[in-house]
């Protein structure tokens, strides 16, 4: 039975679209959601209740709906919870309703309501706590939850975010906002109007005419002359939550199944013409399929020709309910006019609705459609910081105080007749003070009635009815946000836009309280749901968390290198395909026995320049600085305040006034904010400068044997040039800084060249190297030759507790005279304590395999406890046997001993011993 | 996302900002005795106003810090300052 | 008091549910009790309700200047666990597990305590090897964990992104399988119907403005219901420490800050257990009702305003999507913040405040919920007997003056 009307309605008839409901085919027009055009095919039953399986049709022609859930696949993708009708309809959509089998109309668990009585609000918690609570959640769960998530991954869930301002944000594009928006373009201010349907109007489609002008003329005209004063209109565009410093959040839906877009928009003025929503009556019975609120059912007619039913029972005692009786009537219903005062009121029919039953009367009926009065949507004005007053006349909440630059004009403010709302919404676009005028009509309030027989739906989805209000009154969850907690009553995915209101009115009633005193659970954002993908933007994959890129990037990739991340670096781990671990291995012999190549841009050079630059790097370090000499380089520490390492590194001195800090790869970033931090408190700025140069300086390190021999055949002078010095020189014409340092024990240099004149460098070392037997190295060999000569990584061999005295750098905590940071936090009991952890070595038998990293040196005792940890572990080449650093209790006073190290249960012997393995005495280092 | 305005550069997001510290902290002298209390104060004490506070802040891009005034509980900004002296 | 039961649930049923009591009485305030617990929320109704059961000490107020249990309580994101590295930090949270572990028959209030286990995700090798030093460290210290591979993980969560172009791939991670979710509202609410049960006076809508002090000692508070005395007086005020130390004259070292939360539109099961990924820096679970409940790190400023803020929420959700992509189209529904008390080393402060008379629980962090149980018992023990127990020893506030901070974060390399 088609209740579709022959003519009328926004939906485009030449667009005829097919769908399938549960599995059985439909048709509907371009310009019908899913909602109206099932409607309109006759389909009741659109879903069923979160929690008795009731079946349930619609309530609600948008945003407000509690009922019509359903997943809807297209083009093969499958998209959980969408709202029917929200949902505009496509040709093809596959559309089933949720938490249902095999359908909504015949659902298995349809049964559960008739242990209805056994699962009053809050029935859990009285229960299922013996045995255990785990033996019955899984059923539980397995019951609950709407629609199925897909596990096939979807590709296109990037969506666009983008930031707008304007002067003046008109949100809703009904009657009101569109009235603001002109006055408000007009008058000069850039103006945004918008609206959530994919069409502007709002409730004047339900009107003939407006201002003695055709609806859909008076529509068009408003939308020109916004247009032509340089006003914008975004249509299907949600405001979904205002937030601090007045940002509102917008969501422009796409086509279905694709992102919406996110729109950060700042508004110097806000006016909010949301409307406003029916309410539900309460009375028995209220949530069969056919019951259906006057506002939507106004909706269905308006917008898309369909008639909620043919023989209608209409329960208001609104203005609008009389409007739209003489338009139904006029359709072709039967309607018949009912006094929701009269009592008791119940539904009766089950699947199909049979009558009314209004005191001792019985109206026949298919349809009710029903109306307590109307309640303003004022979730953004409470987003936004808005108060709200109560109004008898009106019986709603409506705008109080405003929030900074902000008025509510229209339903939204309580004006729920259209020419009575114009005017005001004129002056509020023209920014011209205007007061909120008085209802033409009032409304008889209809509140639920405690102790009154028969089951009453409070919140439709999530099956709370009039009696579990009682029972949580009962019970004394009587604050708003207990019964909403305690009865889930406004927790569905509709959050409440139905179920709110008769809700706290059932608990005024039952106590006896005027309801504004029991006040309204907190709004919060979003306004509707929205995709979460939303929220991502561009921010996915790699761009999650860009990485760093070398400027040699395509040199070692042509050089076979294994990238990966390494403190957010992508560097060359190793070079070749075989097996990382015998890659390492082999760099790291390679580099022992001849020399290495290995790529160190990554590391810091920031400068501190300025007359006190001496003094300010003096302060930042642990170590003495004060007495370096130009040309020289030192290593040292950076603690935090309180007293732990930060960062480590060595420091060159260029000249009198020029440092360059070259601090850990991965921590420039925060090295540079501890120093400008500190430069600026308690310093002289202007005579301090800091430059962070990492990224304008590519740097390669030589090392081995044979590293003096590749310096020399780029005729590099390596005269003179002691360990721990820096020279200023020059290369093929290019400045060249040439450091001696090392992070292997070897005879090391870093060279480090202007970045685009790298991969000549490169090309360079790496010919020099060939002949010798030598080449490029990655992180993971570097890794092995800095722990065989127990030289710490920051963050692995080092925790945020170690202080230097720790790592055997005890001197300056003693001696040092000047202040430093961090200094007065290392003479706390703590930082005296016996039973520091200090890095020590660790050794195991050759042959054995190398101590997990990760392990925990342990007790003897019966319950081990922790010493400390394994920090580094590795096959030594070069030895032939296992190395490994670690943290240890007390770790200095126990060379020699045997501990136990344990991982996973398992444990294994070692020998602690100094964290040097190889060359203690530093032969190596001018070999 | 809230505006801030760098005294230097302007208005700009919220995520180019770094919370730093309450305003007025002085560090000790440590070249003198100080006690652990006061070390301890100096280092963790907080005044955490609930309503109007004095904070210093730096602004990422261009590193320098400043002196904001704002309010706790309504995000509400009232001034921001450069911590630099004006140049005489 | 009804019992609860399943037996009195079925009669209850049978008669229209008519037979129930009152959860908890609405009292009005005496003008004097023995004890005084300042905060209506979980720590405090634990406060309460072990000062009853423990100390016998039942002449007893909890005062709270909203609705019980609307604090943080009633705003978390419900996980409860005991994954900690420091032997301090277990053995607190592990009892506070424990705890819960008996919670729901304790109370005879069902608080839905789901042990379904809760993985921290690793990203990268550096990453196992912090996982293998945590999961040993757990297991030392007497706490369950399992160090779980890749496959391993995916077994457990398997919507879990495999992408080839995933920027954080899993490799593996700790799983406590004990770690799991409650039901939080339940707890504030067993908590509170179990201590009033014991004769405990629970008043709502009254807060406190200040302190009465005699001779220096704290003997009772002013409230906007008027002044009420006390022997011993216990706060427990999460979100706003700061402000009722100001009000003892103290400073903390506390910062408050904002934490959201979010929840999604509810969902047939996809994953049973609880997630963190911490290169995402996201976690989320999936309540009994199916929704996703999803959080993540704080917010960047400090805050008392209990709400959220769009740069938050789309580090957190962007995170969701990427740790499963099939979750991208999934709606949120709702996001809140509550106001939690960052301490410098992410440790509560459990111990005498500074004024006689007066002991705190604060600065739980992003953590507190968890807490609830061992915080209550522990706070009641020092309001009993004036003295620490030993698990709240090492959190004392002289822990700041000798520098022993027990810095979680520190265990993970991280300076700071």
């Amino acid at each position: 039975m088609t209740l579709r009307l022959p003519t009328g309605g926004l939906i485009d008839r030449s667009k005829p679209l097919t769908f399938t409901f549960d599995g059985k085919p439909h048709t509907g027009y371009a310009g019908d959601t899913i909602a109206s055009a099932l409607l309109a095919s006759g389909t009741r039953i659109l879903g069923r209740s979160f929690k008795y399986h009731r079946p349930r049709g619609l309530w609600g022609a948008w945003v407000d709906e509690p009922n019509a859930i359903m997943n809807v696949t297209l083009d093969g993708h499958e998209f959980p919870n969408c709202l029917a009708t929200t949902t505009y309809l496509q040709g093809g959509m596959a559309a089933r309703a949720v938490n249902t089998w095999p359908s909504a109309r015949f659902d298995m668990k349809a049964g559960l309501d008739l242990f209805h009585r056994w699962f009053a609000a809050g029935f859990y918690y009285k229960t299922f706590m013996w045995p255990d609570w785990h033996l019955f959640e899984p059923l539980i769960r397995r019951m609950a939850g709407l629609g199925a998530v897909s596990p096939d991954h979807l590709d296109t869930y990037t969506s666009d975010q983008t930031h707008d301002r304007c002067d003046t944000l008109v949100i809703g594009g009904g009657p009101a906002g569109l009235a603001a928006a002109e006055a408000a373009a007009q008058s000069g201010q850039d103006t945004l109007l918008i609206d959530d349907h994919a069409q502007l109007g709002g409730t004047a489609h339900q009107l003939p005419q407006i201002d003695a002008t055709p609806t859909a003329d008076w529509i068009a005209q408003r939308q020109s002359a916004i247009e032509a004063a340089g006003g914008r209109i975004l249509t299907h565009t949600t405001a979904f939550g205002i937030y601090d410093h007045g940002l509102v959040g917008l969501a422009q839906n796409g086509p279905f199944g694709t992102a919406p877009r996110l729109i950060r928009l700042r508004a110097a003025r806000i006016i909010l013409a949301t409307g406003a929503i029916d309410r539900p009556l309460t009375f028995a019975n209220n949530d069969r399929p056919g019951i259906m609120a006057v506002a939507a059912a106004a909706e269905y007619l308006a917008r898309y020709a369909t008639l909620p039913g043919r023989q209608i029972a209409l329960l208001a005692n609104t203005p609008q309910a009389d409007t739209l009786a003489a338009q139904l009537t006029q359709a072709g219903a039967q309607v018949t006019h009912v006094d929701p005062a009269q009592s008791p009121l119940s539904a009766r029919g089950g699947k199909r609705l049979k009558a009314l039953q209004a005191g001792d009367r019985t109206h026949p009926a298919d349809t009710i459609l029903a109306s307590g009065g109307l309640t303003p949507l004022v979730h953004l004005w409470r987003h936004a910081g808005g108060s709200l007053a109560w109004c008898d006349r009106r019986n709603a909440f409506l705008p109080g105080t405003p929030p900074d630059n902000m008025t509510a004009t229209g339903a939204a403010n309580g004006s729920f007749e259209t020419d009575e709302a114009l005017e005001h919404a004129r002056a509020t676009g023209q920014n011209t003070p205007a007061k909120r005028p008085d209802p033409k009509h009032h409304i008889t309030p209809h509140w639920p009635a405690p102790g009154s027989k028969g089951r009453q739906w409070i919140d439709f989805q999530h099956d709370v009815t009039l009696k579990d209000v009682e029972l949580a009154a009962r019970e004394n969850y009587t604050s708003v946000e207990h019964l909403k907690r305690y009865t889930t009553l406004g927790m569905a995915s509709d959050q409440g836009k139905t179920s709110n209101m008769p809700g706290l009115a059932a608990m005024a009633a039952i106590q006896g309280r005027p309801i504004p005193e029991v006040g309204t659970t907190t709004f919060r954002p979003p306004f509707v749901p929205v995709p979460i993908e939303m929220y991502h933007g561009a921010h996915t994959k790699q761009l999650w968390n860009p990485l760093k890129r070398l400027a040699l990037e395509p040199q070692h990739r042509a050089a076979g290198a294994a990238l990966g991340e390494y403190g957010g670096w992508l560097r060359p781990g190793w070079y070749g395909k075989g097996d990382p671990v015998q890659q390492a291995q082999t760099e790291a012999l390679m580099a022992r026995q001849t020399a290495a190549i290995f790529d160190a841009s990554p590391l810091g050079k920031i400068e501190v320049m300025g007359p006190e630059a001496e003094a300010f790097v003096n302060f930042i370090y642990y170590n003495t600085i004060a007495t370096l000499k130009p040309g020289k380089i030192r290593y040292g520490f950076m603690l935090t305040e309180g007293g732990a390492v930060f960062d480590d590194g060595v420091i060159a001195r260029l000249d009198a006034n020029r440092f360059v800090i070259s601090c850990s790869s991965s921590h420039v970033d925060s090295v540079r904010t501890h120093l400008e931090a500190w430069r600026q408190d308690g310093n002289d700025p202007d005579r301090i400068f800091i430059h962070d140069t990492t990224q304008h300086w590519a740097t390669l390190t030589v090392t081995g044997p044979r590293a003096r021999a590749i310096l020399d055949t780029l005729d590099l002078d390596t005269d003179d040039f002691p360990h721990m010095s820096l020279r200023e020189t020059s290369w093929q014409d290019t400045p060249l800084r040439l450091a001696r340092v090392s992070f292997t024990g070897d005879t090391s240099f870093e060279l480090s060249i202007r970045a685009s004149k790298a991969p000549a460098l490169w090309s360079a070392l790496l010919d020099a190297a060939k002949p010798l037997d030598a080449g490029p190295i990655g992180v993971e060999a570097l890794s092995i030759l800095r722990a065989e000569k127990g030289f710490l990584m920051i963050g692995k061999d080092t925790d945020g507790e170690t202080m230097p005295h720790d790592l055997g750098f005890t001197a300056p905590r003693q001696k040092k005279s000047t202040p430093f940071v961090g200094d007065r936090s290392l003479h706390t009991d703590k930082a005296n304590a016996p039973d520091r952890k200090q890095l020590v070595g660790l050794t195991v038998p050759a042959g054995a395999p190398p101590l997990p990293t990760g392990a925990h040196v342990v007790t003897d005792d019966e319950i081990p406890r922790s010493l400390g940890y394994v920090t580094s572990s590795y096959l030594s080449p070069t030895l032939g046997r296992p190395i490994a650093l670690a943290l240890l209790e007390n770790g200095t006073d126990r060379m020699g001993d045997t501990i136990t190290a344990w991982h996973l249960g398992e444990t294994r012997q070692a020998t602690v011993t100094a964290p040097c393995a190889l060359d203690p005495e530093g032969a190596r280092l001018d070999a | 996302m809230q505006i801030f305005t760098c005294p230097f550069c302007g208005p700009r997001d919220e995520r180019e900002f770094h919370f730093a510290a309450e305003a007025g902290k002085t560090r000790p002298d440590t070249t003198r005795q100080i006690d652990p209390e006061t070390w301890a104060t100096y280092l963790h004490a907080q005044r955490n106003d609930k309503g109007r506070t004095r904070e210093v802040w730096m602004h990422l891009p261009c590193s320098e810090l400043f002196l904001m005034e704002r309010d706790s509980v309504t995000m509400e900004v009232f001034s921001t300052h450069p911590l630099r002296k004006e140049p005489q | 008091m009804t019992r609860y039961s399943a037996f009195t649930l079925f009669r209850e049923g049978l008669r229209g549910h008519k037979g129930w009591s009152k959860a908890w009485r609405s009292p009005e305030p005496k003008p004097e009790y023995d004890a005084i617990v300042i905060g209506g929320g979980g720590h405090g109704l634990a406060t309460a309700y072990y000062l009853a059961k423990n100390h016998k000490i039942t002449n007893v107020a909890v005062l709270e200047k909203g609705w019980l249990g609307g604090g943080n309580t009633g705003r978390n994101t419900t996980v409860i666990r005991s994954n900690y590295f420091y032997p301090e930090s277990a053995a607190l949270y592990d009892f506070g597990v424990k705890l819960y572990e008996g919670l729901s028959r304790d109370l005879n209030y069902n608080i839905m305590f789901s042990q379904r286990g809760m993985i921290v995700t690793a990203h990268s090798e550096h990453d196992m090897e912090m996982a293998a030093r945590q999961t040993n460290a757990m297991r030392l210290n007497g706490v369950d964990a399992e160090l779980l591979d890749r496959d391993q993980v995916l077994k457990r969560i398997p919507l879990a992104n495999t992408r080839p172009d995933c920027r954080h791939p899993i490799h593996g991670g700790v799983l406590q399988p004990r770690a799991g979710t409650g039901r939080h509202d339940a707890v504030a609410w067993g908590l509170a119907r179990a201590a009033d049960s014991r004769g405990v006076d629970i008043i709502q809508n009254c807060e406190v403005q200040g302190f009465i002090t005699e001779a220096g000692r704290c003997v009772g508070v002013e409230t906007s219901l008027g002044p009420i005395r006390a022997g011993v007086i216990g706060a427990a005020t999460a979100g706003h420490s700061s402000v009722i130390a100001q009000m003892a004259g103290l400073q903390l070292p506390i910062t408050s800050y904002a934490l959201q939360a979010f929840v999604s539109e509810p969902l047939k099961p996809v994953m049973d257990t609880v997630w963190l990924a911490p290169p995402f820096a996201t976690y989320f679970s999936q309540s009994d009702k199916g929704g996703l409940v999803i959080g993540g790190g704080l917010d960047r400023v400090p805050s008392y305003g209990q709400r959220g803020n769009l740069p938050m929420q789309e580090t957190v959700l962007a995170g969701l999507a990427e740790m499963v992509p099939a979750l991208a189209k999934v709606k949120l529904l709702r996001h809140w913040a509550g106001i939690v008390d960052v301490t410098p080393d992410s440790s509560p402060i459990i111990g005498p405040s500074g004024l006689d008379g007066l002991y705190l629980n604060c600065g739980w962090g992003t953590g507190g919920f968890k807490s609830i149980p061992v915080g209550g018992w522990l706070l009641a023990h020092l309001m009993a007997t004036g003295r620490h127990d030993p698990l709240s020893q090492p959190f004392d506030l002289t822990r700041f003056p000798t520098g022993r901070l027990i810095d979680e974060g520190a265990a993970s390399g991280i300076a700071h």
